[in-house]
């Protein structure tokens, strides 16, 4: 208990001030904060197992979070049969020669010896392969984007409950970390974290222009939710039962009958978007409680420590004979399987998929932050790194906003710098950020909540 | 005929934006390696601090505007630069006093660094978005062409027009002599030298009495010299958006990376591959093949090889090969 203290109190703070916001702003804000809080929490899972548990460096968290994302797309919209039949053969033509590219350079690496010659073949098969593709495709895809573009001008999905693409989405960013750790886990820490960024820019830029498969810039919206609708709520009895019982203290002192009612209805309206976070919150806080359980019983388990060992001495783990090559290639693919579920948690929970605002500042640099600050290595660390970071994130603008009136507060509101200061309130969070990360890399070096490994 | 009008067609759509674009890389570059070569670390913040300087830069020049100096053809920018490279140098050397010094002589892995400048990263962009704003901003002046389509068409009677903007010729112009000047600096001073030596290897180098933290400070005026020039001329050429200034930091550490980190003549052809390479391959040939190819053959297709929507994927694509083939880039690195 008392080794906890620390955990205890910094997750007791964090609490308060989310129930401070509820309080003092309003519940709806409270509740949207601890929800991408969450949401944050699982990220910088996956990035911490990465980087904390194995000490690899990955800047392509938005990569991953983007194909969870999409995930969430392919599995919960309905499909577009007019597209399926309009290009829909095309496109399973293109796939397929996709599969059969694969396998040739599958069969050309394993057939014969390393040499110039062969790396050339195969960069002309692949080249050759992309052209042949791109062609074959080229009507399909034509095709598709005209059906309804307004609407729809893509395939659509598989119409399956939007709950399954967390797992599918999982799958997804696992397998392009699969491919990725395939060919880029050998470079030295610094080139990774280049090529990792650059990489998911790629995956970023083939989500935003593949219309068919994505809509791309065009975004997808009104994605199903594994949580009821407001209005269906609003007109529910039991719900409004429910409201009524618990808001029966402020409905009794009001003693006419319609603005008893009209009173209700507010307290229904605001209750149904409250009830429908709280939904979100409890499925996010299983996802969040099971990974937990899951990384902390692998930290300590014989893998975790194998994990820490080659971390910390690569070498030695070598000669000690564990294989360091494959057990970067697990942990890169289970971090960013991680990171994946929360893409596709968070598209679920915004109901839309806007690959335009896929950015590396919000989606890789913001959870590097919270993996530094919240203390890397360490499970409770990073979800309270998640907590605190997204928190001083939303609530930095009212923070700078209270800061600035606070030290001109003899200046009248017309002067020009306390203006220009307030119209740019919004980018204080950046300097936040910042400073934050600055200050606790340089006197506390190892997180809010450092690792702790206990000996059994 | 047609073929001048092919070649003229090539020229204004491909190699003199390329050209241009590739210089504007090319400085970035140089940068990332210096700071990679000397100070050992990969500067997230790079794309940001050349927004800085071009901050400083626009201020500079409204200021100018303001008491109504100008260079008549030229922009007034030019006159604002050596000022806004006093700022930058004084921002950088103060960044790196009270951050990149600790991490220095506590001889910290260059991972951790990198992370620290991801701080300076969004500090510096914080800094630029609170001061000048996050929106578009043009601060060109001047005559904006040298030669202009139609003039060109009516002077050669060709079908084609060939425009050349100032700022095209301005920044090509610029860059050769700053990278020349960088080279007689890193080659034939003594100062230089140590330099190149300190790259190679830090403990003989100081063994042989180099003074580190002069070394340290030189790299940071280069650097600031190339981030404020490298911005301010992007800026001229295009325009200036905070964002834009982050996402270039991408192609210019491919730039970087592709002519081998370390080295400043890779980074400076780097940044040539890496624009060329970009525009050749998102180009639409049709009109080129329309002039070359007699009637019969002209293509039906715009003969783009990919869309200008993956214009930056090339870049990386190119990078992640070179990565995976040659990890020390085209031209050895580390060999400042």
């Amino acid at each position: 208990m008392k080794k906890n203290l620390n955990v205890i109190a910094a997750y007791s703070i964090m609490m308060v001030l989310i129930l401070l916001v509820g309080i003092f702003q309003s519940w709806n804000v409270a509740l949207s904060i601890f929800n991408l809080c969450l949401i944050s929490a699982v990220m910088t899972m996956g990035a911490n197992i990465q980087w904390g548990y194995a000490g690899l460096i990955n800047f392509g968290i938005m990569g991953y979070t983007a194909l969870g994302g999409l995930a969430a797309v392919l599995i919960s919209v309905d499909p577009v049969q007019e597209a399926w039949r309009a290009g829909g053969f095309d496109i399973l033509m293109g796939l397929w020669l996709v599969i059969v590219m694969i396998l040739v350079i599958r069969f050309v690496l394993k057939r014969f010896e390393k040499s110039k010659i062969r790396t050339y073949s195969i960069a002309a098969i692949i080249i050759s392969g992309i052209l042949l593709i791109r062609f074959s495709m080229e009507p399909g895809i034509e095709a598709i984007e005209a059906v309804d573009p307004a609407k729809t001008g893509f395939l659509g999905g598989f119409g399956l409950p939007i709950i399954f693409s967390w797992i599918v989405g999982a799958l997804f960013a696992g397998g392009l970390a699969f491919v990725i750790g395939k060919v880029a886990l050998g470079l030295r820490a610094d080139y990774l974290a280049i090529a990792t960024l650059l990489i998911s820019e790629i995956v970023i830029a083939i989500i935003k222009h593949e219309d068919w498969l994505t809509r791309g810039v065009k975004n997808v919206i009104g994605l199903k939710r594994p949580a009821p609708y407001e209005v269906d709520l609003q007109t529910t009895d039991w719900f409004i039962n429910l409201v009524e019982k618990f808001n029966s203290g402020k409905l009794d002192l009001i003693s006419n009958l319609s603005d008893r009612q009209a009173a209700l209805n507010q307290f229904v309206i605001e209750g149904s978007s409250v009830f429908v976070k709280l939904c979100y919150s409890g499925l996010f806080l299983i996802v969040v409680i099971i990974l937990l359980i899951l990384t902390q019983k692998a930290l300590y388990s014989p893998w975790g420590r194998m994990m820490r060992a080659i971390r910390d001495n690569e070498e030695a783990a070598n000669a000690m004979g564990k294989n360091v090559v494959k057990q970067h290639l697990l942990i890169f693919v289970l971090g960013s399987a991680i990171v994946g579920i929360a893409g596709a948690m968070l598209v679920t929970q915004d109901g839309l998929f806007t690959p335009g605002s896929y950015r590396p500042m919000r989606y890789t640099f913001l959870i590097w932050v919270m993996v530094i600050v919240g203390g890397s290595g360490n499970n409770f660390g990073a979800i309270l790194g998640g907590f605190v970071v997204w928190f001083l994130w939303i609530e930095s603008a009212p923070i700078a906003l209270f800061l600035i009136n606070f030290f001109t507060v003899g200046i009248p509101e017309s002067n020009t710098l306390k203006a220009h200061l307030i119209q740019s309130v919004p980018y204080f969070r950046f300097l936040m950020m910042g400073l934050g990360l600055l200050l606790i890399m340089r006197y506390r070096p190892k997180g809010i909540l450092p690792e702790k490994i206990e000996i059994k | 005929m047609d073929i001048l009008n092919a070649i003229i067609l090539l020229l204004n759509y491909i190699f003199i934006p390329a050209l241009t674009y590739g210089s504007q890389l090319a400085l970035g570059a140089i940068f990332v390696t210096l700071i990679y070569g000397i100070l050992r670390f990969a500067n997230f913040a790079t794309g940001d601090m050349m927004a800085f300087g071009t901050m400083v830069t626009i201020l500079f020049t409204w200021y100018f505007q303001s008491l109504g100096i100008s260079l008549g053809v030229l922009p007034t920018a030019l006159l604002a630069i050596p000022f806004a490279i006093i700022f930058m140098i004084l921002y950088m050397l103060s960044i790196d006093k009270f951050v990149f010094k600790y991490y220095r002589t506590n001889k910290s892995p260059p991972v951790q660094l990198a992370m620290v400048s991801i701080g300076v990263m969004f500090v510096t962009q914080a800094v630029v978005r609170i001061i000048i704003g996050p929106s578009d901003r043009r601060f060109f002046d001047g005559e904006k062409f040298i030669i202009k389509a139609r003039e060109f068409k009516e002077m050669t009677g060709l079908n084609e027009g060939l425009a050349l903007k100032s700022t095209q010729v301005l920044t090509v112009f610029v860059t050769i002599v700053l990278v020349s000047l960088l080279f007689w600096f890193l080659n034939k001073t003594k100062t230089g030298k140590s330099m190149k030596a300190y790259s190679d290897n830090e403990d003989l180098a100081l063994l042989s009495g180099i003074d580190p933290k002069k070394i340290v400070m030189i790299t940071w005026i280069i650097a600031g010299i190339l981030a404020t020039i490298g911005g301010a001329l992007y800026g001229l050429d295009k325009s200036f958006k905070p964002f834009t200034y982050f996402n270039n930091m991408l192609p210019i550490f491919a730039a970087a990376i592709v002519g081998g980190i370390g080295n400043p003549f890779g980074a400076f052809l780097g940044g040539y591959v890496i624009a060329f390479s970009e525009i050749f391959l998102t180009y639409a040939y049709k009109k080129f093949f329309m002039y070359i190819l007699p009637e019969s053959m002209e293509p039906e297709s715009l003969v783009q090889l990919l869309s200008t929507d993956y214009k930056f994927a090339v870049s990386f694509s190119i990078l992640v090969i070179v990565l995976l083939y040659r990890p020390s880039g085209i031209f050895k690195g580390k060999v400042l």
